[in-house]
């Protein structure tokens, strides 16, 4: 036991020490990746000027006011800069079809564990130069966040699901990525998961606005918890049987997408042909 | 430029060769354009959303639905060209000048900034201009038959609506390539298209959002100093509101436009040219 926790924090140090060699370019790609919010802004501000002021107070849609809809803008680029994996599906199938897969088939090192902590490397990476960008662009728009901060359990169930939203994303392209056993290639595959991600996840809006039956459609599906439903959390729009439930509901998905990759894994590799050295 | 002919016959067999390169691998191509379609299909589905809570974006300006809608058929347009014919080789740029096969460039008997700005085509991209087709037919007709005001339309629109097109072509075509020209200064420049969506971005809505507070500096940066603010509004504004009655500033825009797009050819001409001078290849 303690020899492999020792490989797995080898691993995690090698993986963290990489990541931090371009620790500049981060910074600023993560500044810039903020900048889009400045056009929504103005965009969300113009939506709401054109609706009529009603007596009880600022005009709402869905129940956000102009502020509540940037707060949870900014609040889904959180979510995001945990659930979204770049280049995990697209570098799993990659291995597969090079070949490179079959060192995972001699060393006594597990693939999706390896994988995983590389992957937290990546974001603990990220996460320590971003943090700057982040609260930069959360103290200067400060502002937004009109009722202030939630009480301490709700950031608490609020962490909670950003932990478990960077689960669920990372086994979700797991399985996506393990598909390469059976396609090779899995760029299809990816573009119509970003796609539906993208529109789906709540990350261009709150999933609220949509109309019947889309949005209880959508509720059946595991892609809210990787936008809308850690800055709903935050923002307090869920009330606690909702939010209880949720999170019951999104380590089910996490659950299904464990085993699923499990299984995957297992079926490829009696698929899996490695000829030559 | 010596033959204009010349040049036009280049471009024609630069055009042919990527075609048939993208030929090679036609279920590609056919993915790539469904890709294309599909985004733009999503951002009509997020816009539709939208305007059911909302009839406007912006009080009293005039981009409702179907005006909005022609916006956004605009955008596709100008992006589609943009995309198909520079985006590619922009990006090719940047790995011309880091591997130093940037000299075989230079020693063609050819304008180099021409053949580094045409030399391939995205044909896929250009599946775009198919939606944008569509969804401008779409919200024209419901601006005609609306109730009350129908649109109505004016001859000279369809010469002016080409016209400002190709200038925000034009316009987007300089800030790419003189985006693509600091690859020569800084090594390597990967993070071009990044850059390019965030500058961008700014044009892809009414430049009426910017006029308020902090907007107005930012939208007045974005119109005279980085003229992006013009590439789209200028010829949705022509085709989605009637040509008279207009604001008094409408005209002048259009006026400025074409010494803004004039004035971004020159400039990225003199960018590109100053970079070169910087060139000093790349080692063996």
């Amino acid at each position: 036991m303690i020899a492999r926790v020792r490989v797995w924090w080898t691993i995690l140090r090698i993986a963290l020490e990489d990541r931090l060699v371009y620790r500049g370019d981060f910074a600023l790609g993560t500044l810039m990746r903020f900048l889009p919010i400045i056009t929504q802004i103005f965009l969300w501000s113009a939506i709401f000027d054109a609706l009529d002021r009603g007596p009880a107070g600022p005009s709402r849609i869905v129940g956000y006011q102009f502020e509540d809809m940037v707060a949870y803008y900014l609040l889904t680029m959180l979510a995001r800069a945990f659930s979204s994996m770049p280049g995990l599906a697209s570098g799993i199938a990659l291995q597969i079809r090079n070949g490179e897969i079959k060192r995972f088939l001699v060393q006594p090192v597990d693939l999706l564990g390896f994988l995983l902590l590389t992957r937290v490397a990546h974001k603990l990476a990220y996460y320590s130069v971003a943090v700057g960008p982040f609260a930069l662009v959360f103290f200067l728009c400060r502002g937004y966040f009109v009722h202030g901060w939630p009480d301490a359990s709700t950031i608490g169930l609020f962490a909670l699901s950003l932990v478990l939203s960077f689960l669920l994303g990372f086994f979700l392209e797991a399985c996506i990525g393990l598909m390469g056993f059976w396609l090779l290639e899995v760029g299809s595959l990816l573009f119509i998961y970003m796609l539906l991600s993208f529109f789906l996840s709540g990350h261009m809006f709150p999933l609220d606005m949509l109309p019947h039956p889309w949005r209880e459609l959508v509720d059946l599906l595991p892609l809210k918890y990787l936008a809308y439903f850690p800055a709903a959390v935050f923002l307090d729009k869920l009330g606690s049987d909702e939010i209880a439930r949720g999170v019951v509901v999104q380590c089910v998905w996490l659950a299904v997408f464990i085993v699923a990759s499990r299984i995957a894994f297992r079926r490829g590799i009696r698929r899996y042909s490695a000829f030559g050295g | 430029m010596e033959s204009p002919r010349r040049y036009l016959g280049i471009l024609g067999a630069f055009a042919r060769n990527s075609l048939m390169r993208d030929m090679a691998f036609r279920a590609d191509f056919l993915i790539e354009c469904a890709s294309s379609v599909s985004w733009a299909l999503m951002n009509v589905g997020l816009y539709a959303i939208i305007f059911r809570h909302t009839r406007m974006i912006g009080h009293d300006t005039g981009w409702g639905r179907d005006e909005f809608f022609v916006f956004m058929a605009t955008t596709w347009f100008v992006h589609a060209i943009v995309q198909a014919l520079f985006m590619p080789n922009a990006e090719e740029f940047s790995e011309l000048i880091r591997t130093g096969n940037l000299d075989f460039a230079l020693l063609k008997p050819i304008d180099t900034q021409f053949l580094v700005s045409f030399r391939k085509v995205d044909w896929s991209a250009l599946s775009n201009l198919l939606s944008a087709g569509l969804l401008l037919a779409i919200s024209l007709r419901g601006l005609a038959r609306r109730e009350p005001n129908p649109l109505t339309f004016d001859p000279v629109t369809l010469f002016l609506y080409p016209f400002y097109v190709m200038c925000g072509v034009a316009i987007l075509y300089s800030v790419m390539i003189a985006l693509a020209s600091t690859s020569i200064w800084l090594g390597r420049n990967q993070t071009l298209y990044d850059f390019w969506f965030y500058i961008t971005n700014f044009s892809r809505y009414p430049m009426e959002i910017y006029q308020r507070g902090w907007g107005r500096p930012l939208g007045a940066f974005f119109t005279f100093i980085v003229p992006v603010l013009v590439v789209v509004n200028v010829p949705a504004r022509l085709l989605a509101q009637p040509l008279v009655p207009r604001a008094s500033w409408e005209w002048p825009l259009a006026g400025f436009t074409v010494v803004a797009t004039t004035g971004s050819l020159a400039a990225s001409r003199w960018v590109f040219q100053r970079a070169l001078a910087s060139y000093r290849s790349a080692s063996s």
